[in-house]
């Protein structure tokens, strides 16, 4: 590597600028500058979205949808300004078609209790994929125990794509749902999800997408996938943990029953009958993480002050930068090296434990995750019981896989004494 | 950083890259399974215990060098104790890892000391003496470190 190269890369310099936005990043760990590589888990949030919580409670707080005075108009007005935000980063057709939930995992799970179970019967499929996240396959299948419905698998092939040949041979006159990360967290690899969409489609079988791992790294447009329901967290998003979204088509979400019973979602209630709420609110039951939701319409609005093409640019470059000085490592095996992915790298060092990587890494400032990445049925499927992963955002830089790539050669150095 | 060289003693690396006791017992009376949920560590334990002695142990599994040695140093130290002595062992054992004690009385058990330094690691180094705990109790299902 050239000390050019090191020195000029244009999008380098901005990442060293946007990193400034996050208070977090200037912390020391062990007396050592911390580099953050666990973005996929979660990622740091942006001065202006801790400011827009703090904010919210130090000027605006009060419950939204329920009183006539002044604040409670305000905090109404914030929240629901954050769903037209969102729904603009989807580009969904309309707000009423998102539904604030707790993150990702409650959007699957709301989608599975409630289209699911109202609709599924004995002897229908629902296809997953091998690269789900748990929370993309533990709800479907207490689904299959209540219902009898069962699941079919898309398998992953050795550099860990989706094998679409066998996909399609899944669908069937059974199929009753596809349920498919669009992203997976510990591969990176970006799945070709319009052509899911379509091929389902073709069979009249909606698809949900897991987005929990994309929009922090790629433009979704929900209209053009044509995907029936979009799940994601706002906390991967630079966003406050608590809140995500569950994006869904009107006509799916209107032929819905209730997912959660209680306040908001009603629109009377009666001990003989209740009629509930239209859209989204039928969804929404209690007071909802108003600060949350406020502060992921700013962390959105934060990620739309960047050029979409700038931001690929840059964490494809880091992407390629990373695989290359990750591969001239002896011993290193990277698991994913998917043709489309994102700037994630899995990987596992002959003769360590992950686990102690992580230890060893830690102890150089170096955050990153280790272990199964709850995807135990990928770990299966690639011979490991965990990885390493070093997961990347908008604010790292070359710099931070200089430092990552020369703690991994420190560790080896730990466990060769 | 000092710690990671106590944590990472040569002994320790020793017995994660050659474990001693490593394998099947054939003839075993109590076998447990042990598993941490966390980072994947996995355990089975097979002991054959005669007249509350253990006679013989040995373990099979897949874990972290912190897991893999702590294993491989207890079957080493368990082997001719009473059953009420390895507990007595665990005990003591824990007690160093954990909550930072001496160690003394655990002989060479005392690398895992540097364990101490790194609170996430402390389930690493103690789930073998836990499924041994289960094995002499006779628990069927696995235990966990959670
Ligand atoms: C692909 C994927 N799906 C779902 C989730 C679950 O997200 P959350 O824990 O925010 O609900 C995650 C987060 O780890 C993920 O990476």
């Amino acid at each position: 590597m050239s000390l050019t190269n090191k020195l000029f890369h244009y999008d380098d310099l901005q990442a060293q600028f946007w990193r400034t936005d996050f208070p977090l990043l200037k912390s020391r760990v062990h007396d050592k500058p911390l580099i953050y590589l666990d973005n996929a888990a979660t990622t740091q949030k942006p001065l202006a979205v801790i400011e827009a919580e703090r904010n919210y409670y130090l000027y605006t707080n009060a419950n939204v949808h329920r009183g006539i005075h002044s604040l409670s108009l305000q905090a109404t007005e914030a929240y629901e300004h954050a769903r037209t935000t969102a729904q603009h980063l989807l580009n969904a057709a309309s707000s009423s078609e998102i539904i604030f939930v707790r993150g990702t995992t409650e959007a699957i799970n709301l989608v599975a209790q409630s289209y699911g179970r109202s609709r599924l019967h004995s002897g229908d499929e629902i296809i997953l994929s091998q690269m789900e996240h748990h929370s993309n396959i533990v709800p479907w299948q207490m689904l299959c125990q209540q219902t009898g419905a069962t699941l079919r698998i898309i398998p992953v092939n050795d550099d860990g794509e989706l094998r679409m040949e066998v996909f399609a041979g899944l669908l069937n006159e059974h199929t009753r749902l596809v349920a498919v990360t669009h992203v997976s967290n510990s591969l990176g690899t970006i799945n070709p999800v319009a052509e899911i969409v379509a091929q389902a489609h073709r069979h009249g079988v909606p698809v949900l997408l897991d987005g929990a791992q994309a929009v922090a790294h790629l433009p979704v447009d929900v209209q053009a996938l044509d995907c029936d329901f979009y799940a994601f967290s706002g906390h991967k998003l630079y966003g406050p943990t608590g809140i995500g979204v569950l994006y869904g088509k009107a006509a799916l979400l209107e032929a819905m029953p209730p997912y959660q019973g209680g306040g908001d979602m009603i629109r009377s209630v009666s001990f003989a009958e209740t009629t509930f709420n239209s859209l989204p609110y039928r969804f929404e039951a209690g007071t909802p993480n108003i600060a949350g939701a406020i502060g992921l319409g700013v962390a959105i609005d934060y990620l739309n002050n960047f050029d979409w093409e700038e931001l690929l640019a840059h964490e494809q470059s880091l992407l390629t930068y990373a695989m290359q000085a990750m591969s001239d490592i002896p011993g290193l095996r990277i698991i994913g090296n998917a043709r489309e992915k994102i700037c994630i790298l899995s990987f596992v060092l002959e003769g360590m434990h992950p686990h102690d990587v992580g230890t060893i890494l830690d102890g150089e400032g170096v955050a990153i995750r280790t272990g199964h990445h709850c995807n135990m049925p990928l770990m299966e499927r690639f011979g490991v019981p965990a990885t390493a992963r070093a997961s990347f955002a908008l604010y790292n830089s070359r710099h931070d896989v200089d430092v990552l790539v020369s703690a991994i050669q420190h560790a080896q150095e730990v466990f060769k004494q | 950083m000092s710690e990671l060289r106590e944590l990472y003693q040569e002994t320790i690396l020793d017995h994660y890259r050659r474990p001693r006791n490593a394998g099947r017992l054939a003839d075993a009376n109590r076998v447990a399974e042990g598993y941490n949920p966390l980072c994947g560590d996995r355990i089975k334990l097979f002991l054959k215990v005669d007249d509350g002695v253990i006679r013989d142990a040995r373990f099979e599994g897949n874990g972290c060098a912190i897991a893999t040695a702590s294993a491989s140093l207890m079957t080493e130290s368990i082997k001719g104790k009473r059953a009420d002595e390895a507990l007595r062992l665990l005990e003591q054992v824990h007690h160093m890892v954990a909550g930072g004690g001496s160690g003394g009385g655990v002989g060479k058990l005392q690398v895992l000391s540097g364990v101490h330094e790194f609170p996430q690691r402390v389930k690493c180094a103690t789930l073998a003496w836990h499924t041994m705990k289960a094995a002499l109790e006779n628990v069927a299902v696995p235990v966990t470190t959670e």
